[in-house]
């Protein structure tokens, strides 16, 4: 055959196979669209849940996967980019780094059930913190940390190397430099990781399960001594642990929590877009 | 304006000297958490291996209530779902890598890649959501299962979720192939098509093989799609029809009955050496990657 | 009697087991340029980069023998490497503005050693810029982005950078290398005025601009430093047959 008909056909095959890739993409969004547009009202996301759960509003979960996104936050901002700013900058190259390394990458492909049991296991049963927002917030924290290390690190080599001799060959001491210049350069970058993995832990189910969610628990936690609801977990109790639930509330249930987590993805594009064509070399 | 004779010795200042002593800390004890994590699934895994004879535990019943810790039922259904879960995804992926890569026009790219994030950023619960009320029915309905909660339905959302993966792997692994390898194709007269096929995949074939594996650790690892969809019945998914019926996975198997159990009773010791078995068989493709990964980059740092 | 800024005390150097400099001895004058030529490969910016230490970030290097600036061995254990470099600027083959503005680039050595006071730093941007001959083309710019200027103004935006911090000395790898002829002759002019202040050792970029700006001048070849003494002597009647080989032009 044709060698130039082979190739029309060909790219028409994997054009093909992209939409199929594409269109159920589509599909999942669309349809959580469509069905959990109606749903959403100002009581939806501003009333407790009632009957039951089978009506009402879903405040207690909004609140719960914010307040859990603040934590892991908390604890995994300084401690991921305080070791993305070793590995970069301080640690020389030796087995130990290339440990650390190699750790982080197995930390990043550990299935987070398997976080779940460590999160019971350490700071729940352990430590006695209980089921609380403290333990899931450090159990989705270790979760996290692997993705802000790791694009960190990458933000910050990406930093050309002349500016820290630079910085260095002026008086500078190395964290005089990496405070100066490198982060500075590096900060788009990690704060498009530290969103990423950020958004990553907030639509995460599994390793809050017996870390902090509550299955129906019409209050606003007090303290992070406190269990509290959580979107994700929210929406897998809904959709198969109560019968008779509205389909109208799960959809709701899922579009917030889609928005929650797409807006985040939104805004990490926008910033690394915005800087992209700001940078100066 | 000459200035006056300074010493060259200056002690360090206090603030610094901390800043850098708690970075250090933070990079080396992110060693230590995989270390905790590890140790802390065998102190509590190991002991299901003495509590229970090795013939029940890989038996092929698993009913925890009557003391059968079978797990070989679960290790295959994991096994099964990812296997069918990766022949759906892989041919996928690396076809819509290369599409990405070598053939898509400017806006069909701009189209593409936002829509491969988006996919990676919708959580799995809503994945699982989405197939138990959209998909599960369509395969009731459409291949004739008498639940539409199987191991096909499992396989197709996680094939879904591990998409992503498989493709930036991909597309980084054709990124890497030199420009001169096409030029050098199409100058021997071939077309496009021939030297995308004949070229640049085998060139690239490592990081593709790499894409495969790394897809295949993020579907054995699902948790909560895998356990929403797939029926959940622990038995040997054995047969031609294993397909449509129900299967229980590992990940599933941990989440569902972690919640009941007693802290150290033997049901306990038991999921953990589940968790065990995964995270040593995560870790075992992460390692065998790795070797891939690390060739990539080269260089010390600062002092 | 010339007074010696540095000296250099039977130094030899490996990176990773491969040896780049052996046995150099050599006294820099102060107040004067000195250069180090001779052909690529030679060992001349690793020198150049042990008088600030700033290879001390590099791994697997190993160096013997010693180095003194103003009598005071820089190797000694006590020795701060930010006080070493505040002493020694250097400046380097490609101009390399950091990010930010002509102002935020002279003033960020001063800023470092934490000096806060507007008028100093005002002050200090004034000479530095008026010094490496650029004020009056950056003058009304002083707050535009580095990176929109000509590579001849950046690079003597670097010089400037290092004179901000008040060094002693200078050290110049290849300064002009990138720099077009009309650039260069800037440069050397601020060259020709600042070694009225500083100790400046330069690596120039050809023979004809070591001659040109050459109180002394050192030959080095393959980590050897084959011939040294005033610029006149070796430019002119060399002793050693290969650096007159190099200087004429028949090396190879
Ligand atoms: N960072 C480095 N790592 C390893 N070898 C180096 C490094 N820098 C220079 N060298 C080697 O040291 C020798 C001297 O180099 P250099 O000092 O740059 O010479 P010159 O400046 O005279 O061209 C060369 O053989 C060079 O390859
Ligand atoms: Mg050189």
């Amino acid at each position: 055959m044709n060698p130039h008909l082979v190739q029309k056909l060909g790219f028409g095959l994997l054009a093909l196979i992209s939409l199929v890739v594409v269109i159920p993409i589509l599909l999942v969004i669309g349809a959580i669209l469509a069905q959990g547009a109606p749903a959403i009202s100002a009581e939806f996301l501003t009333a407790m849940p009632r009957d039951g759960m089978k009506a009402g509003g879903i405040l207690p979960a909004i609140v719960g996967t914010l307040l859990l996104t603040a934590g892991t936050g908390l604890v995994a901002i300084p401690m991921g980019v305080g070791a993305a700013i070793y590995l970069s900058e301080y640690a020389r190259d030796t087995g130990l780094t290339r440990a650390v390394r190699l750790a982080i990458v197995n930390l990043a492909s550990v299935p987070s059930v398997v976080y779940g049991l460590f999160g019971v296991g350490i700071f729940v049963l352990l430590l006695q913190f209980g089921t609380s927002i403290l333990a899931g917030s450090l159990t989705l924290a270790i979760m996290t940390l692997p993705v802000i290390i790791s694009t960190s690190e990458e933000a910050l080599r990406a930093v050309p190397m002349e500016f820290r001799t630079v910085s260095a060959s002026l008086g500078g001491t190395p964290w005089q430099g990496i405070r100066r210049v490198v982060l500075p350069q590096a900060l788009p970058g990690i704060i498009t990781g530290v969103i990423l993995g950020l958004l990553r832990s907030a639509g995460e189910t599994a390793p809050i399960l017996f870390t902090v969610a509550a299955f129906y628990l019409p209050a606003l936690p007090q303290s992070v001594m406190d269990q509290t609801m959580a979107l994700p977990y929210h929406l897998y109790v809904i959709s198969t642990q109560v019968p008779g639930m509205p389909l109208s509330i799960q959809f709701g249930t899922a579009l917030t929590l889609l928005i929650y987590v797409l807006s985040m993805n939104v805004i990490a594009t926008l910033i690394r877009g915005y800087f992209r064509r700001r940078r100066e070399w | 304006m000459r200035r006056s004779r300074r010493t060259l010795v200056a002690l360090r200042s206090g603030p610094e000297w901390a800043i850098e002593a708690i970075i250090r800390v933070l990079g080396v004890s992110t060693i230590g958490l995989v270390a905790l994590i590890f140790i802390f699934l065998l102190t509590e895994g190991l002991p299901a291996f003495f509590e229970i004879p090795l013939g029940n535990l890989l038996g092929i019943r698993w009913y925890p209530t009557s003391e059968l810790y079978g797990t070989l039922p679960l290790l295959l259904g994991s096994v099964l779902i990812t296997v069918v879960a990766m022949i759906i995804a892989f041919p996928l992926g690396v076809c819509t890598a290369v599409f990405i890569r070598e053939i898509a026009p400017a806006w069909a790219r701009e189209i593409l890649k936002p829509m491969v994030e988006v996919l990676a950023g919708i959580p799995s619960v809503v994945l699982g959501f989405f197939g138990m009320v959209v998909l599960a029915p369509v395969v009731r309905e459409g291949l004739g299962a008498p639940t539409g909660l199987t191991t096909f339905t499992g396989a197709l959302v996680l094939a879904y979720m591990a998409l992503p993966t498989i493709i930036s792997v991909a597309e980084d692994a054709l990124d890497a192939v030199p420009k001169s390898y096409r030029d050098a194709g199409l100058a021997m007269g071939a077309t496009e098509w021939q030297t995308i096929w004949r070229v640049v995949l085998p060139a690239a074939r490592s990081g593709i093989l790499m894409a495969l594996m790394l897809g295949m650790g993020r579907a054995i690892g699902e948790t909560m799609a895998v356990m929403m969809v797939t029926g959940n019945a622990a038995r040997m998914p054995v047969g031609l029809d294993a397909l449509l019926r129900p299967v229980r996975t590992m990940t599933a198997t941990i989440a569902a009955e972690m919640g009941e159990v007693a802290s150290g009773s033997t049901h306990y010791h038991v999921l953990f050496a589940i968790a065990l078995i995964l995270f040593v068989l995560v870790f075992a493709i992460t390692l065998a990657s790795a070797s891939v990964m690390f060739r990539r980059r080269e260089r010390g740092g600062l002092r | 009697m010339v007074e010696t800024k540095i000296r250099v005390d039977h130094v030899s150097y490996w990176y990773s087991g491969n040896q780049a400099l052996s046995d150099i001895s050599l006294e820099v004058p102060a107040r004067s340029v000195t250069v180090f030529f001779g052909p690529a490969g030679g060992g001349k910016t690793t020198l150049l980069r042990l008088i600030n230490r700033l290879n001390a970030q590099l791994e697997n290097t190993r160096m013997e023998g010693s180095i003194l600036v103003d009598g005071e061995d820089i190797y000694a254990p006590t020795v701060s490497l930010p006080e070493l470099r505040r002493r020694a600027g250097m400046v380097f083959a490609l101009p390399l503005p950091l990010p930010g503005t002509i102002r935020q680039n002279v003033l960020y050595g001063p800023s470092l050693a934490g000096i806060r006071d507007r008028a100093r730093l005002d002050g200090i941007l004034y000479r530095s810029l008026v010094q490496a001959a650029l004020w009056d083309e950056v003058k009304d710019r002083l707050d535009s982005p580095a990176s929109g200027f000509s590579g001849g103004q950046q690079q003597r935006l670097c010089i400037a950078r290092s004179l901000a911090v008040e060094p002693d000395i200078l050290l110049l790898d290849e300064p002009t290398s990138g720099l077009d002829p009309i650039s260069t002759a800037k440069v050397e002019q601020s060259l020709m005025e600042l070694k009225e202040q500083y100790t400046i050792i330069l690596v120039p970029h050809s023979v004809q601009q070591a001659a040109r700006v050459a109180d002394y001048a050192a030959f080095f070849l393959m980590g050897e430093l084959v011939e040294q003494g005033s610029g006149e002597a070796l430019f002119t009647r060399a002793r050693d047959q290969r650096t007159e080989d190099y200087v004429t032009g028949r090396f190879g």
